[in-house]
């Protein structure tokens, strides 16, 4: 389906991350949007204050991250596409509402703008510490999607994708930014509102009478209902049936939180997204995200200016962890090697994707700027020797 | 006895694959169900447009016995979610049932803000003095010199009167009953379905599992026949004076009954002021 | 709905004309239901249908007064 026009800033605009990302939620068809204000991700919200008011839809300054992150859930059911902003001390608020959202199956969409942690940290500078607690950060099994825009313009295509990939899976998306990405300014080209594809929710046809708010027919993702529509279903957080009554036994437990995991594994080549370049002769893949991936394409430029079979792998998606394609290139290459704006994070990933067919060696960067491509070149100079 | 089952007005609103529940006998929140059933039809309030938020612990239940759009979340967050669901639909009617732990402890923030601003919520609280559901330890209600689980050796912190809290936060309509004051719990609960705004009923009920029990104050029903003798009926009493104890009059009635422009109301208003033409009512949310 | 019972005994205690009491049958919870000893009495107030936690009871003024 289209983009809902009155969503969309069509034009070529002179904006950051923060402000890209409210707009790329806007022209997905978010309406409502809870948040509490943390540094460096408040514009979004801020922006979304303004805009929405003007296009059709709530912005509501929530108490505590606590409330924020469950307040969208509920105006989802109520029937919005929502949204909620953070950084890393929300986002280890919010995590008990991520899981609830796993396990009701709530589409909605998780911003983090990551900054320097553990902690207060650095609330106005880069960090990409927060990339394992994107996936891990709640408490049991489940899984999420998370994405990783490395530009402003990515800031708004990519939060479009979020959108689409929650409501396609009904799951909670993390969108993980970082201060540099969600700060910086550059060019956003917004295109016109019917070129722009928007995934609808996957309401139910059926009656009341049929529908069952946890029933699947062999695709793994039920049809959802929203409330004040007769069909008078319940949502618990607790282990629940197809009937999505409390059901608390092993086998229940068993089918419902491998069918969770399972809907988002089956289909991880399908979500899968990655920018390749040069890897068809490479003896060293350099593996990055988000903005360190800027400055990683520094480097492998001028390594390969000096002669080194140097390729870029960049991930869009960093969860689900796209084993397949390191699998794939580990039996062809010598080394991985990993910058990111942490002490070793989607690089044991690698590692463990790698299954010891390849080397990895981290960039590791304690957070609070971003590598000097120097740095990243070194490492690709000794990985390739 | 199918007919009694047909003709008690409680039945079309329970999911009675999931009776018997599990609440202990002599327990009251069973009864409020009655009462809320009961308010329901009286207060004609539109069963569709509907939707009932709970959090957790054992009043945080009544979600799943119900027959309507009922979310049963998380604990102490069941107001975060009823606002998001009613500013997405203003069209819902939204309730919130839970306990006086969910409530007024790790909910006790999100309580006072939505008083604050008024957010149009039916919030009916089950005070029974206690956690229950976990077994038993002291809640912020929970009055002094009691013994609970985490007190063994007594209560010794001062309690929250649940009713002040919430009038000086800004609810609009604010009551107390106990389960014995069935036919008055039903009517208030009426009155606010029937009004705009943030109302809180607070119903003191029995736990005779384990608030009576640890405190040797017999059953459901010695709890019930304590609740007729030492409660009073005091309309409009000063929320102040509605402290309990644990074995002392229990003030009950209607405290604040007044009129505030809701959130919704209020947001509106400031948007048709500062953007005239350039406001944008919000569409229907419903998205397919 | 007898099986719903748990004999708490509000029933019997807040009836006004006092219809009902605890009866020597069991349940197969194992609970002693209530039972209608003066169905003439009954008034139809239902009350004992408001008070039951276990929604086991409603009281009406069909044919013989209380119904279980």
């Amino acid at each position: 389906m289209k983009a809902d026009p009155r969503g969309v800033l069509t034009g070529t605009h002179f904006i950051d991350g923060d402000h890209a990302c409210c707009e790329g939620a806007l022209a997905a068809g978010a309406r409502f949007a809870a948040g509490y204000p943390i540094t460096p991700s408040t514009e979004v919200v801020e922006r979304f204050a303004s805009r929405v008011p003007t296009v059709g839809g709530t912005f509501i300054q929530m108490e505590d991250e606590l409330a924020a992150s469950i307040t969208l859930q509920g105006a989802v059911w109520g029937g919005a596409k929502a949204f909620t902003v953070t950084s890393g001390p929300g986002f280890s608020l919010m995590m008990e509402h991520i899981g609830y959202a796993a396990m009701t199956e709530t589409p909605c969409v998780f911003v983090d703008v990551q900054r320097g942690g553990p902690s207060t940290g650095l609330p106005t500078l880069p960090a990409q510490a927060d990339m394992m607690q994107a996936r891990w950060g709640s408490h049991g099994d489940y899984e999420i999607i998370a994405l990783c825009p490395n530009s402003p313009q990515e800031c708004f295509d990519l939060t479009i994708k979020a959108f689409n990939l929650a409501e396609e899976f009904r799951v909670p998306v993390m969108f993980m930014m970082d201060e540099v990405v969600g700060h910086m300014t550059e060019k956003v080209v917004i295109p016109a509102a019917d070129e722009i594809e928007v995934v609808p929710r996957r309401h139910t046809h059926k009656n009341a009478e049929e529908y069952l708010p946890y029933g699947t027919n062999g695709d793994m993702v039920p049809e959802i209902a929203h409330a004040g529509e007769g069909y008078k279903f319940h949502v618990t957080g607790l282990t629940h049936d197809e009937r999505g009554y409390p059901n608390m036994t092993p086998a229940t437990q068993d089918q419902l939180v491998r069918r969770l995991q399972n809907k988002i594994r089956a289909a991880a080549d399908r979500i899968a997204m990655f920018e390749e370049e040069n890897l068809e002769d490479a003896d060293v893949v350099v593996v990055s995200y988000g903005i360190t991936s800027r400055v990683a394409q520094r480097a492998i430029e001028m390594a390969r200016d000096k002669g080194w079979r140097v390729g870029k792998l960049r991930l869009i998606t960093a969860w689900p962890f796209p084993d397949k394609k390191i699998r794939e290139l580990a039996g062809k290459v010598k080394a991985f090697v990993v910058p990111e704006l942490n002490l070793g994070q989607m690089v044991r990933e690698v590692e463990r994707a790698a299954a010891g067919q390849a080397k990895t060696i981290a960039v590791a960067h304690a957070g609070g700027g971003v590598h000097k491509p120097e740095e990243i070149l070194r490492t690709i100079v000794e990985a390739s020797q | 006895m199918s007919d009694a089952s047909v003709l008690n007005p409680v039945e079309p609103f329970l999911r009675t694959e999931r009776i018997p529940h599990i609440w202990c006998p002599g327990c009251g929140i069973g009864t409020t169900v009655n009462c809320f059933a009961r308010a329901l039809i009286e207060s004609k309030v539109d069963l569709q447009s509907l939707a009932l938020v709970s959090g957790i612990g054992c009043t945080g239940r009544v979600a799943g016995y119900v027959k309507l759009d009922s979310f049963h979340t998380t604990h102490g967050r069941a107001i975060p979610f009823a606002t998001g669901l009613k500013l997405a639909n203003p069209k819902l009617n939204v309730m919130v049932y839970s306990g006086d732990g969910d409530l007024s402890a790790i909910g006790g923030n999100h309580l006072i803000h939505a008083a604050r601003r008024n957010i149009d919520l039916k919030v009916i609280c089950v005070n029974n003095l206690i956690y229950a559901m976990t077994g038993g330890q002291t809640a912020p209600t929970t009055p002094g010199h009691a013994i609970t689980s985490t007190n063994p050796y007594g209560v010794f912190e001062p309690a929250f009167n649940l009713p002040h809290l919430v009038e000086a936060a800004g609810a609009v309509y604010v009551a107390r009953w106990t389960t014995f004051h069935v036919r008055q719990l039903a009517r208030s609960m009426q009155e606010a379905f029937q009004k705009k705004g943030f109302s809180f009923i607070e119903v003191i009920s029995p736990c005779p599992t384990l608030y009576q029990r640890r405190n040797k104050m017999g059953d459901g029903l010695d709890t019930m026949k304590y609740y007729k003798e030492k409660s009073k009926v005091r309309h409009g009493a000063p929320t102040s004076e509605l402290d309990l104890s644990m074995n002392g009059e229990i003030i009950v009635g209607k405290f604040v009954d007044r009129d505030r422009p809701d959130y919704q109301s209020m947001m509106r208003t400031q948007f048709v002021e500062s953007l005239g033409e350039r406001f944008v009512e919000q569409a229907e949310m419903v998205c397919s | 709905m007898v099986e719903r019972c748990k004999a708490c005994g509000f029933c019997v205690e807040f009836c006004p004309t006092k219809v009902l009491a605890l009866s020597s049958a069991f349940n197969s919870r194992g609970y002693h239901p209530p039972h209608v000893v003066h169905p003439e009495k009954c008034s139809g107030c239902d009350l004992c249908g408001m008070y039951c936690p276990d929604f086991a009871i409603y009281g009406s003024k069909a044919a013989a007064g209380g119904e279980q």
